[in-house]
């Protein structure tokens, strides 16, 4: 049995991935990807040439870049998400619609292992891009200003995990209500986080607790916006927040803190509880 | 409802819309929860994914990845199923369905027909014991309806058992060894077909009809008579000897016989005629209470 399991979870994934290079996803994301990286490597050498990045100090010239890389980092997480949302949704909700998922769920197969190889087949599709397109941007930067994120390793990681539990939520919302819709709502929740962390970090700079405490709630409810500020904050010059004093908190592109064991724990149990849920309502699902 | 099907059988359901015909087929395989009852398949619950091992599907609604090929499409319900078939004789399950020469075309691109046509060799690619098709024609032209009749009746010569849901009652009739009949979700009638179609008719011209011969018609059947005609009921048990047994015996009695027609009711009268007195509620013949089948 769990030899068949094994083989329907990675057949799954695989036809997953399958799926994503055929409907041209990955074709797309890599056109709009390449456009971005162009686009910034243009910005940063404009930058460097320009804006007299040489008569900045070296600590400025780091906040300047560090904010930058984010802004970028955060249009790549941006399309990551869209990508994954648009594909999780479709390929679980649009293939029960279209009668698809009859005659593959008749063969003898448990549905949780293929809810499991869709999920297998999209968090590889979707950490994939995020971590080759995060890297790629992170060599522009290199190479347009010199400058090298501390941990890069500990922030495309962050980022994968963001677009995990966006991928996940997004299959949750799959079995429940229409593609198209699973789809904007995902990415509407994942924009409506991302807000309520920019909300809280204004609080936390303007010292207000009730403010702040709206971005801590929100972090814990999905934690895709917490795991970016974990990554923004791999990515950023350790030195530029010092530099910038507590009103830094405010800068949307800027992050304090690093993430705490606890909360990774905890995102990691939120994926796991979003995947269950989705596995109860997958297989209760008349199709 | 109750019902089976045994091996080299085909057993056909028939029915009004929403009188349980797919419902019946998609409890049967796990992708609708029945509210009670209990299922078996090939010997083992239904509610078992290793129950569906030895079964093929052809869904009513048919449709499959439209970005794979159809062979592409074999071969996964091929590793899916977990069963070992060798690609050629994956392509002979594409050629038997008429599609070897689109192989290696996507899906997306075929019309229903050929989709319909696809998912008839996806129903058979796995070597299953139990093939369920739901309505497997009704995209089909009239060629492709014939070679979905051979196929069936291959199946059977080979042992495998065929469930068949069609509206198409001339489909079942060819075909079926038994039928079921279903009206909102019970069986409302089941047997062979000889059991369902027994009822002959007989229809005599006849004049100078004694008494004596008025007594021997009923005692063969039921009559009816309006003028010269009598209509008689023959019983379903009848072992071709009750005809011209009682001909003669009527000749003898002095009766003069102009004409003697035999008539067969069709699937479809005796159909609608169990639809209608069930309508009116009358006797709903078999229907049980839990239920559940299997090959």
């Amino acid at each position: 049995m769990t030899m068949t399991t094994a083989r329907t979870v990675v057949t799954i994934a695989a036809l997953t991935l399958r799926e994503a290079s055929r409907r041209r996803v990955l074709w797309a994301l890599a056109g709009l990807t390449v456009v971005l990286l162009g686009l910034s490597g243009w910005g940063f050498s404009r930058l460097a040439a320009e804006s007299g990045f040489g008569t900045l100090t070296s600590g400025q010239a780091r906040l300047v870049a560090s904010q930058l890389l984010n802004l970028v980092m955060f249009g790549l997480s941006l399309i990551a998400a869209l990508g994954t949302a648009f594909l999780a949704g479709p390929t679980l909700s649009g293939e029960t619609e279209s009668g698809v998922a009859q005659a593959m769920l008749a063969r003898p197969i448990r549905r949780s292992a293929v809810l499991l190889g869709k999920w297998l087949g999209l968090v590889v599709f979707g950490s994939g891009f995020v971590v080759l397109a995060g890297l790629a941007q992170c060599l522009v930067v290199w190479g347009t200003v010199g400058y090298w994120p501390p941990q890069p390793a500990t922030a495309l990681a962050l980022l994968a995990a963001q677009t995990m539990a966006l991928l996940t939520l997004g299959l949750l919302l799959s079995t429940v209500i229409s593609p198209m819709a699973s789809g904007v709502v995902a990415v509407g929740l994942f924009g409506a986080t991302w807000i309520a962390g920019v909300v809280g970090g204004v609080g936390d700079a303007l010292g207000n607790d009730g403010v702040a405490r709206v971005g801590a709630i929100s972090r814990m409810l999905l934690p895709t916006d917490g795991l970016w500020r974990g990554a923004m904050h791999a990515f950023q010059d350790p030195s530029a927040f010092i530099s910038l004093g507590p009103e830094a908190a405010a800068f949307p592109f800027l992050s304090e803190a690093s993430l705490t064991p606890a909360y990774l724990a905890w995102a990691a149990v939120w994926v796991a509880m979003i995947w269950g849920l989705a596995a109860a309502s997958f297989a209760r699902k008349d199709l | 409802m109750s019902l089976e099907v045994g091996r080299a059988e085909v057993v056909g359901l028939l029915g009004p819309n929403g009188a349980g015909k797919t419902s019946v087929i998609k409890m049967l395989l796990g992708l609708v929860r029945p509210d009670a009852g209990e299922a078996m398949l090939l010997g083992r619950p239904a509610a078992e994914p290793a129950a569906r091992s030895r079964i093929g599907y052809l869904p009513e609604l048919f449709r499959y990845q439209p970005w794979l090929s159809a062979a592409e499409v074999l071969a996964l319900h091929v590793r899916l199923a977990g069963v070992g078939v060798a690609a050629p004789a994956q392509r002979d399950c594409l050629s038997l369905v008429g599609l070897a020469e689109r192989a290696g075309d996507r899906v997306g691109g075929f019309s229903k027909g050929m989709q319909q046509r696809l998912g008839l060799a996806v129903a058979l690619v796995a070597g299953p014991e139990l093939v369920i098709l739901d309505e497997p024609t009704s995209a089909l032209d009239p060629l492709g309806r014939a070679d979905v009749r051979d196929i069936v009746l291959s199946l059977k010569a080979r042992g495998v058992a065929v469930l068949l849901n069609s509206h198409l009652i001339g489909e079942v009739e060819r075909v079926c060894d038994r039928v079921f009949i279903l009206d909102g979700g019970r069986v409302a009638a089941s047997g062979t077909l000889a059991e369902l179609l027994g009822q002959r008719v007989l229809r005599l011209q006849l004049a100078d009809v004694s008494p004596a011969s008025q007594d021997r018609l009923a005692a063969t059947g039921e009559v009816e008579h309006a003028g010269e005609w009598f209509t008689l009921t023959l019983p379903a048990d009848d072992d071709a000897t009750a005809v011209p047994d009682l001909v003669r015996d009527l000749v003898a009695l002095g009766v003069r016989v102009h004409a003697v027609e035999p008539a067969r009711i069709s699937l479809e009268e005796r159909l609608l005629g169990i639809l209608r007195d069930g309508n009116e509620g009358g006797a709903g013949g078999a229907g049980g209470a839990a239920g559940g089948g299997g090959a």
